[in-house]
């Protein structure tokens, strides 16, 4: 549904306009029942071609591998079985959503339903369609991960699909489009003079680096949430509250979201590619330069110390 | 007796599958399937209680701010926590844009299409239908797409994204807006004003506000070009004003709580009858018809969720929730007849049920009583204060109720927290309301009550009168059994 926001003229006009003729959508397409399975059961038998597979959601191989917790209504037919009937007709196979790729929130500890990603699971590579599967093509699936993927990136992805520009070396190694994988989180927060200078946000609302004490992963999860930014110009560290690695096979079983977990004072998740040691050095140093309106600014839900260079200057 | 079953139903949220039993053309009976079950309420037991604000938002891509609410709102009773007033209000802002938007795509994207299909080809009516309303092409979804984008950007405002933001919390929001924030988050809500009047409404809010009477209604139908009144017309042409009778009773948790109580009023109303307050004490979730282990019928803040696929009776994953021992209707008609709305009062009481063309009218009634919201909302914004209250939230031992009304209707969360960990966790969606499966009794709910007496023809799971039926009460299936 997050897809439905692109397009100045619609979402259809956009399709439309990138060459993209749409077999079925279960929110918008007119139809419905008989003639739906129909036109699948066409595709299964290869009567009719299928370029792109899109699947939103986990695949639920529970209860004992029968896929029983989603059958595809109307059908009698399983997801689980459905996925596996289709996907080797399609041109290219794209997850969208973090729960299509790994399993995503469904796959949460106890994990109820065994839900699985189309080609990788919250433990590793695998997935219901497993390692080694490719599309007719020769792609392996392409996950449009996050939860919720941003509709650009969704979008995008088909439209590189459509004009046949995206390629296996596009796809960083859990299968995500690297337009968006190579990107940090981190890159392009609003914060980042407050993560600099470690000058930490402690509460809810306070405008400070929300990595030392309040959950923030965006310095390890991979978007370019902050640079492309979400609905007309928000991100989450933008408004105020911790990136949760969306993007990450797992991440649901994070336990306390909200508040970053420590050893000895220092944070258990640091960046991404820093060695510890510097880290800790870096983080020492910068936090004997903070200016004062850093510090006080990090503790507040907005400046209270303007910028300038004292009294009487600017 | 021909039995059917119609499935992939789509153009609802989620997975749908009904069971038809007709003869001489008519529905008799309706069971009505969730086939999909995540498992949800399990994920949740264990984790720290602020991790609901993480999880329980992704129950639902299009209503994820609801469950948002309903979190924030059980946690705040656990941990006796008082939000600040900016933040209720920024809160209610970002749920009714999200409300909005949902009312709208279920008009333009899932419900409309239907009176493009073929089978009303020759009626006076359809070419100006399929120029407006065809699924995909119409002229009406490619108006109403972008506006609600733009309307979306309240969220990036207010809440980062849309959806699943963390920006709601028991201490109110995590963004404290700025002049320049409030101002484009006014000049947001000027330009949604401006397109609702200008593509749905065909005239100022406040006109149409002031229409009050089954006559009144005719009369701007008539007359009005926008695709509202378009609605109307067409809705009159094919009887969707005698069809999906829903005979109550209707329920509404309340909407958008505030200092001042709620804008919509909580409570209980038969179709034709007066107002009775609501006691959450009576709801309880029957197992008799769900796939899941057998137990007794059981208050939500007691209740288990134990999946079982070989249930004997079972055939959804839905279990059948009761206030009193009765199905209930929920959604914006039951929200708008329970807080006493003129127009939606006439109509209920003229026909002595909810039908199709009532769910549809009172989601645009609704969507206008909002607008104006809103915009006293923006104004009551005081941003000297804080968004959210500085006092750090403690959980230890409680329990909690969360009572919020989603788009599609009532929506709870009961949470029972021991040693600061979520011991249980229930959720009650606004269609396991309105598509619950039989009861112990076998008292159908209220899609499969107004199911039946639908005209099906030989061909029941072509008829598109079961589609205007099913659609009429726009279904989230996902959240449904969750």
């Amino acid at each position: 549904m997050a897809v439905l926001e692109c397009g100045a003229r619609g979402w259809s006009a956009e399709l439309d306009a990138v060459g993209i003729d749409l077999v079925w959508h279960p929110s918008v397409s007119l139809a419905t029942g008989a003639e739906v399975i129909e036109r699948l059961e066409r595709i299964e038998s290869g009567a009719e071609p299928l370029d792109i597979l899109c699947l939103e959601g986990a695949v639920l191989c529970g209860p004992n591998g029968t896929g029983r917790f989603n059958r595809f209504a109307g059908t009698g037919r399983t997801m689980l079985d459905w996925v596996r009937a289709l996907a080797p007709r399609a041109g290219t196979v794209v997850a969208v959503g973090s729960c299509a790729a790994f399993g995503g929130i469904p796959a949460g500890d106890p994990d109820p339903t065994d839900a699985r990603g189309l080609q990788h699971t919250a433990r590793g590579p695998g997935g219901v369609l497993g390692t080694e599967f490719r599309s007719r093509s020769g792609m392996p699936v392409i996950n449009v991960s996050g939860c919720a993927p941003h509709p650009g990136w969704i979008m995008e992805t088909l439209e590189a699909v459509a004009a046949g520009l995206i390629g296996p070396a596009d796809l960083d190694a859990l299968g995500r489009p690297r337009f968006f994988a190579d990107h940090l989180a981190h890159h392009g927060c609003s914060r980042n003079e407050f993560y600099e200078f470690k000058a930490s946000a402690e509460r809810p609302s306070d405008r400070g680096c929300m990595m030392e004490n309040l959950g923030c992963k965006a310095t390890q999860a991979v978007g370019d949430c902050n640079q492309r930014s979400w609905n007309g110009g928000g991100t989450c560290t933008d408004g105020g509250y911790a990136c949760v690695a969306c993007t990450a096979p797992g991440f649901e079983n994070t336990r306390g979201f909200l508040a970053t977990p420590k050893i000895a004072g220092i944070p258990v998740g640091l960046p991404l590619d820093m060695p510890k040691a510097w880290f800790v050095a870096l983080a020492a140093l910068s936090k004997s330069a903070t200016p004062k309106r850093v510090r006080d600014n990090a503790r507040a839900d907005r400046p209270v110390v303007p910028p300038g260079r004292g009294p009487g200057t600017r | 007796m021909t039995r059917t079953i119609v499935g992939p139903f789509n153009r609802v949220e989620g997975d749908l599958e009904v069971r038809l039993e007709s003869h001489d053309g008519v529905v008799r009976e309706a069971r009505v399937t969730t086939p999909l079950y995540r498992g949800f309420e399990q994920i949740l037991v264990g984790r720290a209680p602020a991790d609901a604000l993480v999880i329980a938002p992704r129950i639902c891509g299009i209503c994820s701010v609801s469950q948002s609410m309903a979190a924030v709102a059980a946690l705040r009773a656990v941990s006796g926590t008082v939000a600040a007033p900016n933040g209720v209000l920024a809160a209610n802002i970002a749920h009714a844009a999200e409300n909005i938007a949902d009312h709208l795509t279920h008009f333009a994207v899932f419900f409309m299409p239907d009176f493009a299909r073929p089978d009303y080809a020759g009626a006076a009516w359809h070419p100006a239908a399929v120029e407006r309303f065809a699924a995909e092409t119409g002229a009406a979804s490619a108006e109403i797409l972008p506006v609600r984008a733009r309307l979306l950007h309240v969220m990036g405002l207010i809440a980062g994204k849309w959806p699943h933001s963390l920006a709601f919390q028991p201490g109110g929001t995590t963004r404290a807006l700025d002049l320049g924030a409030r101002m484009r988050l006014a000049g947001t809500w000027r330009d949604f004003r401006a397109a609702f009047e200008r593509i749905v409404l065909g005239g100022p809010v406040e006109d149409f506000l002031s229409i009050e009477t089954a006559d009144g209604l005719a009369a701007y139908a008539e007359a009005g070009r926008a695709d509202l009144p378009h609605f109307l017309r067409i809705a009159a042409a094919t009887g969707c004003d005698r069809l999906g009778r829903g005979p109550g009773p209707l329920m509404s948790f309340g909407a958008y709580h505030g200092e001042d109580g709620a804008l919509f009023a909580g409570g209980v109303t038969e179709a034709q009858d007066g107002w009775r307050p609501l006691d959450p004490d009576r709801i309880a979730e029957d197992l008799s018809h769900a796939w899941m282990q057998e137990g007794p019928a059981l208050h939500p803040a007691r209740g288990e969720t134990r999946p079982d696929v070989d249930r004997p009776d079972g055939y959804s994953f839905a279990k059948a929730p009761r206030l009193d021992g009765r199905p209930v209707e929920v959604g914006a008609v039951a929200r708008q007849a329970v807080d006493g709305q003129p127009l939606i009062r006439a109509l209920l009481e003229r026909d002595g049920a909810t039908t199709v063309t009532t769910r549809i009218l009172a989601r645009m009634v609704e969507t206008a009583r909002l607008i104006l919201a809103v915009e006293g909302w923006v104004r009551a914004l005081d941003l000297r204060e804080a968004f959210c209250a500085p006092e750090t939230v403690r959980f230890g031992d409680g329990t909690g109720e969360g009572l919020v009304e989603a788009a599609r209707g009532a929506l709870g969360h009961w949470v029972v927290v021991r040693g600061d960990r979520i011991q249980r966790y229930q959720i009650v969606a606004p269609t396991t309301w309105n598509f619950s499966p039989r009861d112990a009794d076998g008292r159908p709910g209220p899609l499969e009550q107004a199911l039946v007496g639908t005209p099906v023809g030989d061909q029941p799971g072509r008829s598109v009168a079961v589609q205007h039926v099913v659609r009429s009460f726009d279904p989230c299936m996902v959240c449904t059994a969750h």
